[in-house]
Formats: structure tokens, sequence, C-alpha cells
């Protein structure tokens, strides 16, 4: 996209938008395209999971199966521990987790203390985290747990042993949302900018 | 690299390990282990097994003690133990001691401590034997390596 800013314009005091507001405008850093580091679509990015298990044995195969599928891996042992990791366990409010990036939380469902799904409400609960896509794994396959979970927000429901090809998949549909959520936000900027360029071109710039 | 030895060594681990299947000490999830691992994570399947071991010892020494007195048996803390085996054995691919752990649970159900102690006694004895029989498998891995194979991927079908 090219915009052509006329010489004229400086010559005209009466313009409706300062020439130096308008560069400022559609500079790229400003419309967030080429330097948006946490884009998925720049694609070497890797995607951040927090995965919760209490089991030694599970926290060990789910670290390797989300490395092995190119994810940074963040293991923790508890709900509880996982809430103090994304600070939502009251004690520091939320502040500084903001930037805090995570893509994924994969979660076992019976942990003692906090269950999976009373950490899956926490999650959703929260203004910060809510959009988090959570995924709870089970050894039962229990129907009323798994449509519990699913309705309380849950993204999907792995019964253990989880597989490669499980990750694989939430992974790539993972990659695909967010590279959706990118091109709309693209196409948001560029109709920004086009309304922006037709002002000017209404000012006879 | 002497190639003969080599070629026999991973004959021999090529039987073995279908052995282990065949006798039901392992299933298919054992295979997904050993697919996780590589070059970069060369001893990741010894180590899964080994937190597995070691979680049994302990898992079977709380039980034990839980059902040590026969008018007092916390029931609950049985059950909880045999939830964690089963589900980490189910995770290693230790499929004998995860079918120990279905009829354990089925007597911890019932609150049968006569079964449940058959039961524990059961799974002791095969986590110690798998234990030993993964050395093997283990060890001979080792041997091709010192021998300067490479260890053959086994698919089971």
């Amino acid at each position: 996209m090219q915009y052509q800013i006329s010489s004229t314009f400086s010559s005209n005091p009466q313009s409706l938008f300062s020439l130096v507001d308008m560069a400022e405008v559609l500079r790229p850093e400003m419309l967030d395209i080429s330097n948006d580091t946490s884009s998925l679509a720049s694609s070497q990015e890797l995607l951040h999971v927090l995965a919760v298990d209490d089991s030694m044995v599970d926290r060990k195969f789910i670290e390797r199966l989300l490395r092995v599928s190119s994810c940074k891996v963040t293991v923790v042992d508890s709900a509880t521990r996982a809430l103090q990791y994304l600070g939502l366990d009251g004690e520091n409010g939320s502040v500084g987790f903001e930037d805090l990036k995570i893509n994924l939380i994969m979660t076992d469902y019976s942990m003692p203390g906090m269950t999976g799904y009373e950490l899956l409400k926490k999650i959703k609960e929260s203004s910060i985290f809510r959009e988090i896509p959570v995924v709870i794994m089970s050894s039962e396959n229990i129907l009323p747990r798994i449509d519990r979970c699913l309705e309380e927000g849950a993204e999907d429901f792995l019964l253990k042993p989880v597989k490669l090809a499980d990750v694989k998949r939430l992974r790539d549909s993972l990659m695909k949302a967010e590279e959706r959520a990118f091109k709309n936000l693209m196409h948001k900027r560029e109709l920004e900018a086009n309304d922006i360029y037709s002002q000017l071109k209404r000012a006879k710039i | 690299m002497n190639t003969i030895v080599v070629g026999q060594l991973q004959r021999q681990f090529q039987d073995y390990i279908v052995s282990l299947y065949q006798q039901g000490y392992l299933d298919n999830q054992f295979t997904e282990l050993r697919k996780l691992q590589d070059e970069g994570s060369p001893d990741f399947v010894a180590e899964v097994v080994s937190l597995f071991f070691d979680d049994c010892a302990k898992v079977i020494n709380d039980m034990s003690t839980s059902l040590e007195r026969p008018d007092h048996v916390d029931f609950k803390q049985v059950d909880s133990g045999v939830h964690q085996l089963k589900g980490s054995s189910s995770s290693v691919g230790a499929r004998r001691v995860k079918n120990v752990c279905i009829a354990f649970k089925e007597c911890c159900d019932v609150q049968n401590r006569e079964g449940c102690l058959r039961c524990l006694q059961q799974v002791d004895y095969e986590y110690k034997m798998l234990k030993t029989k993964l050395q093997d498998l283990f060890n001979l891995e080792q041997q091709i390596l010192q021998a300067g194979g490479t260890i053959p991927q086994v698919s089971m079908n």
C-alpha cells in the first residue's frame, strides 16, 4: 500500500490533519505490522503451553510431547501453582501478568486439592486469561465429566495417555486461530488506513 | 565398527523387545514413548520409566501401611494409590502393572482387604519384574551403541 502525501499540503494552512500526524499514523510500526513479535503469523514463534499435572511421570511425558511438537513448555504440579504462575492466586493481583504470553493450558482433571475443573473455572473468570484455551486431560472416560468441562468452556477433553497426534492437532488448530486473528487485525488496520486516506482526499490534500 | 557384532546385537534387541510385547509386559504406549526419544534426548525412555518405578515403590509402600491393620483400613488412601499407579502405568505402557491395578480397584471398591493385599503383592511383583526386563533391554541398547550401531525402531503390528 502506498500513500502519497502531496507536497501541496504544506502550503495549505487550513488543512484538517497535520502532515506530521498523518505520517505518524501511517508508519508501519503504528500499524502494528512488521514488528509484532507476539504474532504467530511470523511463523518461527513458539506456542507457550502451561501444563498442570500432579503425576511426575505424566509431567515428564507431556513436557516431552510438547517439546517434540515445537512448543515452549512450563510445567507445574498443581492447580494452585498454576494460579500462582498466572498471578491469579490473589497474592499479587494481576499486576505484571498482562505480558505473560500463554497460548494454551493443559491440565489433568483429577488432582488433589484443586481439580482441573476448578482451575478451568478460575481461568474463565479471569479477565486477562479467559481467552486462553484450556484443555482437560483425564484417564477416565466419564461422559458427564466431559460435558461439564466443555460447558464450562474447555477447548477440548483428551483421554490419557495423550497422543502425539492429539498435541499436533491442538497446535495446528491454535496456529490457525492465531493466524486468523492476525489477518483480521491486519484487515482492520487496512480499513482504518483507508478511512484516513479517504478523509485526506476529501480535505483535498 | 564390527558390523557382524552390531547385527547380532540388534537382532537380539529386536527379539527381546518383541517378546516383551508378546508376553504382555508392554503395550503400544511404550512404542509411543520410544518415538519421543532422539539424539537430543537419548535417555528419555529410561528417565520416564525410572520415575515410574520410583512412583511404584513409594505408592506401594503407602498402600501397604494403609492395609496393615485389619480393623483400620484407609480404603480411600488405597483407592487414591491405585488410581495413581493405574495412571502412570498406563502412561508408560506397563501393561501387566496396569491390569493388576484394574483388579485392585475392584477389590478396593468393595472394601475387600484380603483381595487388596493379594493385588498389592501382585503389583509389587509385576513392577519389579518389568524393572528387571527393561534394565536388560537398556543394557542391550548400550551395547549396540558402544559397538557403533544404531538402535532399531521396532514396530508392533
